[in-house]
């Protein structure tokens, strides 16, 4: 890499609270994340916290042009880029989102389907154009459309260089970050800011990942390497955002650095037997140069049992001490958001020394300074992304 | 950069990219070939939609592409669809090319997507077993091991199916950038090859979304034109009467290669992409700023990028949708580029209409037909010229031309601004 590529600012939003202050707190006490067990029962999730939106959207004309999850990623964008004191960059600095979607008037689906399903399903397709016409709102579309988290970002915060979103669930977050540092790292960008969000107190999205099986039944929480007989993941809100750039950009404007990417590696397996979660982690592995000796990780496990399963056989296959922390068992399952989530978690580790306090058997103590973190990203129902973040050394902090 | 092939490598020390394979599906017809002739014969895809009921709509028109699966069935899903037009045009490239065939693709696929999610007819099959009112929680719980839906409606199950069909590396990205999208998707893959991180990349872009809510979403936005009494004279881009663009759906694949790669296995080269450029706007989410800014910005830096200067621009596939909005804003921008020696434009969309996601992979697999056969498609429906644009749309008919370089713009709602240059010549 000719450019050193380093995480100089971050916008996190969980149920833990928002912003870097809330987050190191929150995992230094070691605080169990909130849990709504109730509004979208059987499922439990990890619910939004308050959020001032004007803070970061000031004009309300703008608040009404998005439905939630755009919100919530617009604000955390805006949070990273005051976090980097990198507005100035905005204008020409690249947008990567991992974009949500799914989001839909909810009464207006219901109203349709009340009134239409009994109907043979010839008539119900003439209602049906008849009922959406006098019903959506004509600024939904775009208040709900995955490539407008990104144009909010735009027009709000004024981030106008490369934009790009991609869909694919985690992997969409890995992929984004993976190919914001490489543009970063090659000079082709000076920076980037990337990321993603998810909302989750939604029963259109839980519906989706519900018919994927991918949630966990139930009211209580159970860590991600440990849910047993309920495996599954449990959805949490989450927004994270990173700003990326080069060394010398960061170094020339004054800015400290909180981790740098020494490498990262997409993957993604069939999972059909004949190209399996581990494999395809150890290809990506391959590409990484990761250190001799033990090693912290910071784990994307979403609690799904398969995908843990994989994860277990491949970190015992580094045959080493590893010391482990799973970012889902502080954020709950963010989607899109987890990847950048769990980078941003290792970024702050890295940056203060300091690993988050234990929160499971899983999770053995650990009072060192982190040098090097493993991050990995074995999605719920597919993707394996591993990026390896390094402690940018005093003498090369501005 | 001193030990680099200047045979194989750019201006600024990258790898050449070139195209080895072109998969075209479209209203005008199931491939390359067949597409390309129906273009430059002024012919029209646009047609009344007869897939669904339009009672109640106020656009009734559409480019449809009529795929055998369906022609005793129910329509499929507008995911199915973008699936199965995405494989049809990555069969018909790949074959072109002679690589990858046997579902062993020796790079990433980068595909140009619309956002999918569960859609109607889901929805009515998960009402009928819910006992009672169908609520949302009872849908969901309706929907228990439907593994199958998910994998329809999630973001990643298009490009995961297509990843295991032809065999490609690494995770595949689906990328979404309003009527960008598919020019997006041959950047990504254009710059994997210039990075070194692959020598070879499937770029699609594909969309199938005429459908009964996305029409009526477009129609909100009153982006698309109401002239549905003659369906093949609706798009008229850069014409006087314009009234709104005519959605359409479609695929297109491009395989890239870097030069070396595709010369060391002797592989026919169709041409080269160029240059990549893009910029967004912060202006407002479905217009350009008035200044034109970013989309003079994204024409220019595509210019660039690619080593040239505007007089090196033969030919403009412009992005052309037929709306008031963009043919005028298109305009201005290629005025301030080109100033007074703007080369002909055309939009392909006078034939095939907006096929959205699709559009931005469509148009450059169109401008690398241009290249081969030094032929302008016409920009048809040129009744009343608009006194405003003043440039030659290459009016109705198709015509013979030298062309070297072309310029393929794409511009989104979001401020989402890319543009393409195209090249005949691989040096």
């Amino acid at each position: 890499m000719p450019h050193e590529v380093w995480i100089t600012g971050l916008g996190l939003v969980s149920a833990l609270g928002e912003g870097r202050a809330a987050h190191r707190a929150a995992f230094a006490a070691g605080t169990p994340s909130p849990l709504d067990a109730v509004s979208h029962a059987p499922f439990a999730l990890h619910p939004a916290p308050v959020l001032e939106l004007d803070r970061q959207i000031p004009k309300k004309g703008d608040q009404r042009q998005m439905e939630p999850w755009q919100r919530l990623g617009t604000y955390a964008a805006g949070l990273a880029l005051d976090d980097a004191g990198a507005r100035a960059l905005a204008p020409e600095m690249d947008l990567i989102v991992a974009a949500g979607g799914g989001e839909r008037d909810l009464a207006l689906d219901e109203a349709v389907l009340t009134a239409l399903a009994p109907l043979p399903p010839a008539e119900a397709a003439l209602r049906l154009n008849e009922m959406l016409a006098n019903g959506l709102r004509p600024t939904l579309f775009l208040a709900q459309l995955s490539n407008l988290l990104a144009g909010n970002i735009s027009i709000v915060h004024g981030v106008t260089g490369a934009s790009r979103t991609f869909m694919g669930e985690e992997q969409a977050g890995a992929d984004a970050v993976r190919v914001a540092a490489a543009r970063v790292a090659e000079g082709r960008s000076p920076a980037a800011l990337v990321g993603g969000a998810f909302a989750a107190a939604r029963w259109d999205v839980l519906l989706l990942y519900h018919s994927g099986g991918l949630l966990r039944r139930g009211a209580s929480f159970a860590p991600v390497f440990a849910r047993g007989n309920a495996p599954g993941a449990i959805p949490g809100t989450l927004a994270a955002f990173l700003v990326l750039e080069s060394a010398d950009l960061a170094r020339g404007r004054g800015a400290r650095g909180l981790a740098r990417i020494e490498g990262m590696a997409c993957e993604q397996a069939r999972r059909d037997g004949t190209d399996t979660s581990l494999a395809a982690a150890r290809r990506a592995a391959a590409r990484l140069d990761l250190p001799d000796g033990p090693l912290v990780v910071i784990s994307g496990a979403t609690g799904m049992a398969g995908p843990a399963g994989a994860e277990s056989v491949f970190l015992a296959g580094l045959d080493r001490a590893i010391t482990l922390r799973a970012a889902g068992n502080r954020f709950g399952w963010g989607v899109e958001a987890s990847f950048p989530a769990s980078l941003a978690m290792a970024a702050l580790a890295l940056a203060y020394a300091k690993l988050p306090a234990p929160l499971d058997a899983t999770e053995a103590p650990f009072d060192g300074a982190p040098e090097k973190i493993l991050v990995t990203g074995f999605g719920a129902w597919r993707g394996e992304a591993l990026a390896l973040l390094g402690r940018i050394p005093e003498e090369s902090q501005p | 950069m001193s030990d680099l092939d200047p045979a194989f490598h750019d201006h600024a020390g990258r790898p050449i990219v070139v195209v080895t394979g072109i998969g075209l599906v479209t209203p005008l017809g199931f491939g390359t070939e067949a597409n390309w002739a129906a273009l430059l014969a002024g012919t029209s895809g646009i047609r009344r939609i007869t897939r669904f009921p339009t009672a109640h709509l106020r656009t009734t028109i559409a480019g449809t592409v009529d795929l055998p699966e369906e022609a005793d069935g129910p329509m499929l899903t507008s995911s199915e669809r973008v699936g199965r037009m995405a494989a049809l045009a990555a069969e018909e490239a790949l074959a072109q090319a002679g690589l990858g065939a046997t579902g062993g693709f020796p790079g990433p696929l980068m595909l140009g997507m619309p956002p999918v999610e569960v859609e109607w007819p889901h929805r009515f099959d998960l009402a009928a077993r819910v006992e009672g009112e169908p609520r949302y929680k009872g849908l969901t719980e309706a929907a228990t091991g439907l593994e199958s839906l998910f994998g329809t409606a999630c973001f990643g199950g298009v490009g995961e199916r297509l990843a295991q069909r032809f065999g490609t590396l690494g995770a595949p990205i689906a990328i979404t950038t309003a009527c960008a999208t598919g020019a997006s998707a041959i950047q990504l893959g254009v710059e994997a090859i210039q990075r070194g991180e692959t020598e070879a990349a499937i770029a699609i872009g594909a969309d199938g979304t005429v459908q009964p809510e996305a029409l009526i979403r477009f129609s909100l936005l009153s982006a698309l034109s109401t002239r549905n009494d003659d369906p093949a004279r609706a798009p008229r881009p850069f014409e006087k009467t314009r009234d709104g663009f005519i959605m359409s759906e479609g695929a297109a694949c491009l395989v890239l290669e870097s030069l070396a790669h595709a010369r060391a296995r002797g592989a026919v080269v169709l041409g080269r992409v160029r240059g990549c450029g893009e910029k967004s706007d912060s202006f407002h989410r479905t217009r350009s700023n008035p200044d034109g800014g970013a989309i003079i910005k994204a024409m220019r830096n595509a210019i660039a990028d690619a080593g040239l200067t505007p007089a090196d621009i033969s030919y403009v596939n412009a992005h052309g949708t037929s709306t008031p909005e963009n043919d005028k804003m298109e305009t201005l921008g290629l005025r301030a580029v080109f100033g007074e020696q703007v080369p002909p434009i055309s939009s392909n969309k006078s034939m095939i209409g907006h096929t959205l996601s699709a559009s931005g992979a469509i148009e450059a697999a169109f401008s690398l037909l241009t290249l081969r056969d030094q032929m302008l498609p016409p920009t048809i429906n040129h009744v009343e010229p608009d006194p405003a644009i003043g440039l030659d749309v290459v009016p109705n008919f198709s015509r013979a031309a030298k062309v070297t370089n072309v310029l393929s713009n794409s511009f989104g709602f979001g401020g989402q601004n890319v543009c393409l240059v195209l090249s005949g010549e691989t040096v």
